[in-house]
């Protein structure tokens, strides 16, 4: 146990573990990261279960002294790291000491970064968990970004050391950020009140990623789509990835902070594998849209996990 | 397994055709689904969605991770590789049938302290105007009304009111507010709410509650939920402050009745 000093805050640095499961039904969204694959990959390196607390980093990142020994691992967005002065590598896990000064500097490629710790960050859970709910003020450090002067508790590392050092995900397997990205979206739940053409517009425009990005929601802006009778319903439950149009026929993806429930069309919903690509999109980045069955997507789904769980190359004797 | 075709989504059928012709299941997404009965605003279609909320969460089957009840519908988020899509919708159709009011356990009894009109209500007289009432008289309307809450969503803790006298049904405002203080109690389109934080909104806001909708410090952050029936007790404008000050001290407690416990 131990603690590490925030030197410097970063643009919007927030603690997060795996999400608030359960609390949909109170107007509480799960929050979480916004990049779920690197969050869990920061955790496997650093030797935590997937569920540990971390952080995510928005675009720059924080500057860290840390005041125990640990191990750390950063993923992600393709960001600098300098600990004590030098350069080290990111998806790899790397050993701190007591004194140690860690920073992440600027985004290169991608959005947002992820850093975990061994024993992970031990702020006391809210309603089940430790991420971050912004808009609520709820969970995390306080229910706040990271400012300077914080000092976040640290658990105790689950394993030795020196059995985690080094290990890395496989380079080939590291993701390559770029500025036009492909969601897979499965159609509805409103789908039937667009008529063809709006299928057709949403399934074959470009779209571009505007500044009111953010973990509630991506707003796009592209080729309008037409509805069929209004945009209103029944306020219904929003799922992750779900893409709402309105009056002005723009698509707003919503996303882990999101309202639980709305009372507007939603005319598909993205693959949850395909969010973490949605996290690492910035304004003026694109975002095309393709249509799969829900058979496909659990098709997709599984590879996906099975890809997680052989990301980490296994250490050699 | 069975693998679903493209397109049999729409409205799964079990053989036997048993199954309701207004209860239909929609994908949201690879991780939840949308059970979805008659789009109307009826409190009976919501304790039809509540009672089939009730019998899932009750079944604890394993890969369904949690639910939200809204007006008609039910979303629930599952684990496609611990429960099959197949399976799972198999058993949500089994339940359906038995999704009535009458399975829901009572809900508990919430008495909503309010202070109406003057500035905790700025639209009390319009409201009133609009529906061609007095004042006095559109207060005792939805004080003796007893409101369940359908759902909460929006913001954290937000009820949506339903069982308001049709006599208090209005549009919302033509133009919605930018900033609404948190525990106003507002009205429009048959519903209720009481505002949880300071929101933009279309509701015309009726009176104030000195409550708390939502508390992230507190360790139960949350103070109503689906199903709670609930009252509105008017309360002078100046005990707000004095009610107000105990609330977040943590020494008021509003009146909040459990059920007489269900013999098993």
């Amino acid at each position: 146990m131990s603690t590490i000093t925030v030197v410097e805050p970063g643009l919007l640095t927030t603690v997060q573990d795996l999400g608030r499961i359960g609390a949909l039904r109170y107007g509480i969204p799960p929050s979480g990261p916004l990049d779920r694959d690197a969050f869990i990959l920061a955790n496997r390196l650093v030797g935590n279960p997937d569920t540990a607390a971390g952080l995510e980093c928005t675009l720059t990142g924080p500057a860290l002294e840390f005041h125990g020994e640990a191990i750390v691992a950063m993923t992600g967005a393709d960001v600098p790291v300098i600990v004590n002065g030098a350069e080290v590598p990111t998806w790899t896990a790397l050993r701190v000491k007591p004194g140690d000064f860690l920073k992440l500097g600027a985004a290169r490629t991608g959005c947002r970064a992820y850093l975990a710790l061994s024993g992970g960050i031990n702020v006391p859970p809210v309603l089940g968990s430790r991420a971050t709910y912004l808009r609520g003020r709820l969970g995390g450090f306080g229910g706040r970004p990271l400012q300077k002067g914080d000092r976040l508790p640290t658990g105790s590392p689950p394993r030795p050391l020196a059995e985690l050092e080094g290990r890395r995900v496989r380079p080939e397997w590291v993701p390559v950020h770029s500025a036009t990205i492909e969601c897979r979206v499965i159609l509805g739940p409103q789908a039937d009140r667009f008529p063809p053409e709006g299928i057709r517009i949403f399934l074959e425009s470009t779209y571009r990623v505007t500044p009111a990005a953010d973990r509630m929601g991506y707003r796009l802006a592209g080729p309008p789509i037409p509805h069929r009778h209004g945009y209103d319903i029944l306020s219904d439950g929003i799922p992750l990835g779900g893409v709402q149009v309105v009056g002005d026929g723009q698509p707003i993806i919503l996303l882990v902070d999101r309202q639980s429930t709305g009372g507007y069309t939603k005319i598909a919903t993205v693959l949850s594998v395909d969010i973490p690509r949605i996290a690492q999109a910035k304004p003026d980045h694109f975002i095309r849209f393709r249509e799969v069955s829900v058979a496909e997507g659990h098709a997709v789904l599984r590879a996906h996990r099975a890809w997680i769980d052989g990301a980490i190359e296994r250490d050699t004797a | 397994m069975g693998e679903v075709q493209e397109g049999e989504w729409l409205g799964l059928t079990p053989p036997d055709n048993q199954m309701e012709s207004e209860v239909t299941l929609v994908p949201a997404g690879d991780l939840a689904v949308s059970i979805e009965f008659e789009s109307v605003l009826s409190p009976e279609v919501n304790a039809r969605v509540r009672a089939l909320d009730h019998l899932l969460l009750k079944a604890k089957l394993p890969g369904v991770l949690e639910t939200v009840p809204t007006f008609r519908s039910l979303l629930v988020y599952y684990d496609p590789l611990v429960i099959a899509w197949d399976h799972l919708t198999a058993f949500i159709q089994t339940l359906i049938p038995h999704a009535r009011p009458e399975r829901i356990p009572p809900g508990r009894r919430v008495e909503v302290p309010c202070s109406y009109g003057g500035r905790h209500g700025p639209d009390l007289e319009a409201a009133a105007e609009r529906l061609h009432l007095d004042p006095d008289a559109l207060i005792r309307l939805h004080t003796g009304a007893e409101l369940v809450v359908a759902f909460l969503g929006f913001t954290p803790g937000l009820p949506y009111l339903m069982g308001l006298p049709t006599a208090l049904n209005l549009p919302r405002l033509t133009t919605p507010r930018t900033k609404i203080p948190a525990g106003s109690v507002g009205i429009a389109g048959n519903q209720g709410v009481i505002y949880s934080v300071e929101s933009p909104g279309g509701f015309w806001i009726l009176g104030q509650t000195p409550l708390a909708l939502y508390d992230p410090q507190a360790a139960e952050p949350i103070l109503l939920r689906p199903g709670d029936r609930l009252r509105f007790v008017p309360i002078a404008a100046e005990s707000f402050q004095a009610m107000r000050r105990a609330v977040v001290a943590g020494t008021y407690h509003p009146l909040i009745e459990e059920p007489p416990e269900r013999p098993a």
